[in-house]
């Protein structure tokens, strides 16, 4: 029988394995060295918050994997050797395998700050970072103020998180607003006045100069780049991007760039040995799509069409219209298509805000032929499948606009914007 | 891997945060008029009742909505879930067993020694607790109370006070609110107010029976009790009114609103154990038991409950009804070929039109339970004693008043809130949630639609859910949830952090999408089909 082993638990390598058993009865053993069971990574947040335990971030119950005839061990690869299709671990011990999957996931980016492996330095993404967390920061009296540095998705759920214990963070975030490099500008200075009606301290094109030791090598305090101002704290968080978790792969003949080189069939250089999800780099660019994604649900399409490969049915991968969603604090965010932080050439942006300074929505299209490229949404829901639709569809600005009733996704009874959005869609037109 | 399941991430286990001042001051108003309603069990002559009751009953809500309003005023519009796992009461702590136990206990008192509470027996004055709460009794029926006056009482004081502080807690959120108001509303008017001030309607000559309108059968499964039919014919054209409007609440209004908006527009809008259970109980929602066995265990139970009751008000509707036709149409052997009509009926429908979409287990149980009450009929016809179905009626209503009635609903499904969650009742017990979930299940345009791929698998929505229904396991596939227990609360809707969740009622088509294929993957439908 054909031995399938998954190197990392997370969506992507746990989604493969669940396709590839119901499309086959393979051997599948699934590796890591992070936990015994499959949980999700973004719910690590609400286990410090208090909102969930641990074992609520686990999909499946502990029965799952035995039933499903699953294997699960719990090591860490060294090294492989692809001649031999053997994989070495760390104990010692070595599992031989037909077909292999590397799903490994992401590590905390550094950039080589001084003091960054200090004694209360944390990076917020895996399992291991939450229970030092706990311990570093359990209440505000152990730990009486935290910096978070890098304004990205994590670093703001981590101040969410502190705030949640009611430990005071300074946030340095190195643009001049927040994720403005993603985000419009009307946007990212929306979130700015929310993240500091949190009481959190934004410090706003702040970067990182180095982070200062006490007696016992642990964290006393950071300095900051631009204005050399020391701030005491009891905790860092390094938040600035992730990358590929990919260092065992570098003695091995496996192509790797900044993360394992793969073509559209999500092979790498090595026959029968694939990878998925935030460490696998494309080889080319799809679409407007980034070569390297670390996005939930991209992991979990990349799991399928692996499985749909290695069960004889040979797919490309190929992710449809972009989309994505996070939480900043109490404002939801979903985003559909392409809007990016200033508009591309030939094309403009549509803005609509709530006065109360919580929703807001922008629509970027083409200023020639109107056609609707995409949109972000702030603090309304709305309708994926609507969305792909229209995009499918090409249809304009004003058609969207005007159909905007169709896409909502907010729970019923809310009050609905759409007549507003339509209002200010007019009054902005005729200003033109 | 065979390592123990993990408790808790939380190694430092974190206690709630610190209440502030304010919050104190209000904890102690609270506990001040539970502390009167204590001290009255003591027998204790109070100098002025009314005044005292007031006291008891204003410390309570202004303590309530005083905590209420320091905890979510001064915060932000959202979720506030925070340290709800590091709370004792909320999180199965020392706080949440004694609390259980002495809700618990109360029941008892309640239920089988309301003389502890100072009942007055045989007509003597009350005294005790039951006492404090005659003058208010007097105010509305013009008698003096009664232990289930007391507890009525109590029983919407709670879901006011904790449904204002719901309201607050949600209050970025309309639905929420709206459906808050709906169940506050339905509890003081319905069930208190209106039944109350009925009473007074009373006379020698003229007595209708103490109803609450809202309360359909088979929750309320005394409603065609002998007593109660007598009073309802007696008290002449209302009283047949009445009667009428039990019978077509259960078999004509249920069935359409079920069909429109799922069985929520009666769970979790109108029905006062819900009102409860969404109020009083909602810091416990997260407790309930999402295992998969919870959820095998809950099907089988529910519906034995609902088997129970349908044959146990067949037989006391048979054991009054005569044998001559000549006296009344509807006579026991009339009566029996109804109801094994109207069950053949719906199994034979069910059957017809939804076989595709029972799992194997649901047929084997609706077999099962077929078989059963067919064949109890089938006895009654061959023995024609005075006992139905080998029990006596008498002895099958007892039992179900005690065991279902009493320990299930009361003991159990509101005794151990703090332990098991807040629908335990709701979810295991309740024959009437039976019966609107079969309808939901297969009749309904309700469902949850999931939004596309945008899950991210948190499992907020399953934790948060007061049903124990995984959630997640659904809308991670991008499948809608249909599910016969879902009581549409809309939690999981509020608790998810990427906007996924949708309470809608829509097409019958694709309403059950087991085989879905997420957004976000475009691949080629036709090849997909082909293999």
């Amino acid at each position: 029988m054909e031995h399938v082993v998954i190197i990392g638990n997370g969506i992507s390598g746990i989604t493969a394995a669940r396709y590839i058993r119901k499309l086959s009865d393979k051997r599948i053993t699934i590796i890591s060295a992070e936990s015994d069971y499959f949980f999700s990574r973004t719910a690590l947040m609400y286990v410090y918050m208090g909102h969930m335990k641990f074992e609520h971030t686990q999909p499946y119950e502990n029965w799952f994997w035995k039933k499903n005839n699953l294997e699960l061990v719990n090591d860490y690869v060294k090294t492989i050797d692809t001649k031999n299709q053997t994989l070495y671990f760390e104990s010692g011990s070595s599992l031989k395998f037909d077909k292999l999957i590397i799903a490994t996931g992401s590590k905390p980016n550094k950039f080589g700050w001084p003091g960054q492996d200090l004694k209360g330095v944390l990076g917020m993404y895996h399992k291991q970072d939450l229970e030092r967390l706990e311990k570093l920061a359990p209440n505000n009296k152990v730990c009486k103020h935290a910096v978070i540095v890098g304004g990205g998705l994590i670093g703001i759920e981590l101040a969410e998180m502190l705030n949640s214990r009611n430990i005071p963070v300074t946030f340095l975030v190195r643009e001049s607003s927040f994720w403005n490099g993603v985000l419009p500008t009307v946007e990212s200075e929306m979130i700015n006045r929310h993240i500091i009606s949190h009481h959190i301290d934004l410090r706003l094109s702040s970067n990182l100069k180095q982070i200062i030791s006490d007696e016992n090598g642990s964290v006393k305090s950071i300095v900051i780049e631009e204005t050399d101002e020391e701030i005491a704290c009891d905790l860092v968080g390094l938040t600035a991007g992730v990358s590929p978790n990919i260092e065992f792969l570098k003695s091995t003949d496996i192509e790797v760039s900044r993360g394992v080189l793969v073509n559209r069939h999500l092979e790498t250089n090595i026959p029968n040995i694939y990878a998925i999800g935030d460490c696998a780099e494309q080889r080319e660019p799809i679409g407007n799509r980034r070569p390297i994604e670390a996005v939930w649900y991209t992991g979990r399409m990349m799991g399928e069409v692996v499985a749909q490969s290695i069960c004889g049915h040979k797919m490309t991968y190929n992710p449809g219209h972009w989309f994505n969603s996070a939480k900043f604090f109490d404002i939801e965010y979903q985003t559909y298509g392409w809007v990016f932080s200033k508009p591309k050439e030939g094309h403009s942006h549509f803005h609509w805000k709530h006065p109360d300074d919580t929703k807001c929505i922008t629509i970027e299209y083409n200023t020639v032929t109107n056609k609707f490229l995409g949109i972000n949404t702030f603090g309304i829901r709305m309708r994926h499948e609507t969305f792909n639709t229209w995009l499918n569809e090409k249809r304009d600005i004003d058609y969207v606009i005007n159909h905007l009733r169709e896409a909502n996704f907010d729970p019923e009874l809310y009050k609905c914007y759409e007549k507003d959005i339509l209002m200010a869609y007019k009054n902005q037109l005729q200003k033109v | 891997m065979s390592q123990k399941f993990q408790e808790s991430m939380s190694l430092a286990k974190p206690e709630s945060p610190d209440l502030s001042v304010k919050e104190k001051v209000s904890v102690f108003i609270g506990l001040t008029g539970l502390f009167i309603l204590i001290v009255s069990l003591f027998n204790l002559e109070f100098p002025n009742t009314s005044l005292f009751l007031i006291l008891a009953l204003g410390c309570i809500v202004l303590g309530v909505t005083t905590f209420s309003n320091q905890r979510y005023l001064n915060k932000s519009k959202g979720i506030k879930n925070d340290a709800v796992w590091f709370k004792s009461i909320s999180s199965k702590g020392l706080l949440g067993w004694m609390t259980g136990v002495s809700l618990t206990l109360f029941y008892m008192v309640l239920y089988f020694y309301p003389n502890l509470l100072g009942l007055g027996q045989k007509g003597d004055a009350n005294t005790g607790m039951i006492a404090l709460f005659d003058p208010l009794s007097k105010l509305l029926n013009g008698h003096q109370a009664s232990q289930w006056f007391v507890y009525g009482t109590l029983y919407t004081v709670g879901i006011l006070v904790f449904g204002y502080k719901f309201m607050l807690k949600y209050r970025h959120n309309r639905y929420q609110q709206l459906r808050t108001g709906s169940v506050m509303f339905f509890q003081l008017a319905f069930a208190f107010l209106i039944p109350e001030l009925m009473s007074r309607l009373n006379s020698e000559s003229f007595s209708l029976p103490y109803y609450d309108f809202k309360s359909i059968w088979p929750l309320n499964y005394y409603n065609f009790e002998k007593y109660r039919i007598d009073e309802f014919i007696n008290a002449g054209n209302i009283g047949l009114a009445l009667l009428v409007f039990g019978v077509i609440s259960i078999f004509i209004i249920t069935p359409i609103l079920t069909y429109k908006y799922g069985k929520r527009w009666y769970c979790s809008w109108v029905c006062g154990c819900g009102a409860l259970a969404e109020t009083v109980g909602d810091p416990f929602r997260q407790l309930s038991d999402k295992r998969q066995i919870a959820w095998k265990i809950e099907r089988w139970v529910i519906h034995s409950v609902l088997v129970f009751v349908i044959l146990m008000t067949t037989a006391v509707v048979y054991s009054y009804l005569g044998k001559d036709t000549s006296e009344y149409w509807l006579t026991r052997k009339v009566f029996l070929a109804l109801v094994g009509g109207l069950l053949s009926l719906v199994f034979a429908l069910t059957l017809l039109f939804k076989r595709h979409a029972l799992g194997k287990d649901a047929h084997y149980g609706a077999i099962g339970y077929f078989a059963i009450i067919i064949s109890l009929i089938g006895i009654h016809f061959l023995d024609s004693q005075s006992t139905l179905f080998l029990f006596k009626a008498e002895t099958l209503r007892t039992a179900y008043g005690f065991i279902i009635g009493s320990i299930f609903s009361g003991v159990i499904g509101t005794g151990f809130y703090p332990i098991f969650g807040n629908r335990v009742w709701c979810r295991f017990g309740c024959p009437m949630a039976a019966i609107l979930g079969f309808q939901q299940r297969l009749f309904s345009k309700f469902r949850i639609t999931t939004n596309g791929g945008q899950c991210i698998s948190c499992g907020n929505c399953s934790t948060y859910c007061e049903m124990g229904i995984d959630v997640r396991w659904y809308a991670q596939k991008g499948e809608n949830i249909v599910r016969s227990s879902c009581v549409g609360c809309g939690i999981c809707s509020a608790v998810c952090p990427r906007g996924v969740l949708k309470l809608e009622n829509g097409n019958l088509n694709g309403r059950i999408n087991p085989n879905s294929i997420l957004l976000g993957n475009d691949v080629n439908l036709i090849d997909l089909l082909k293999r």
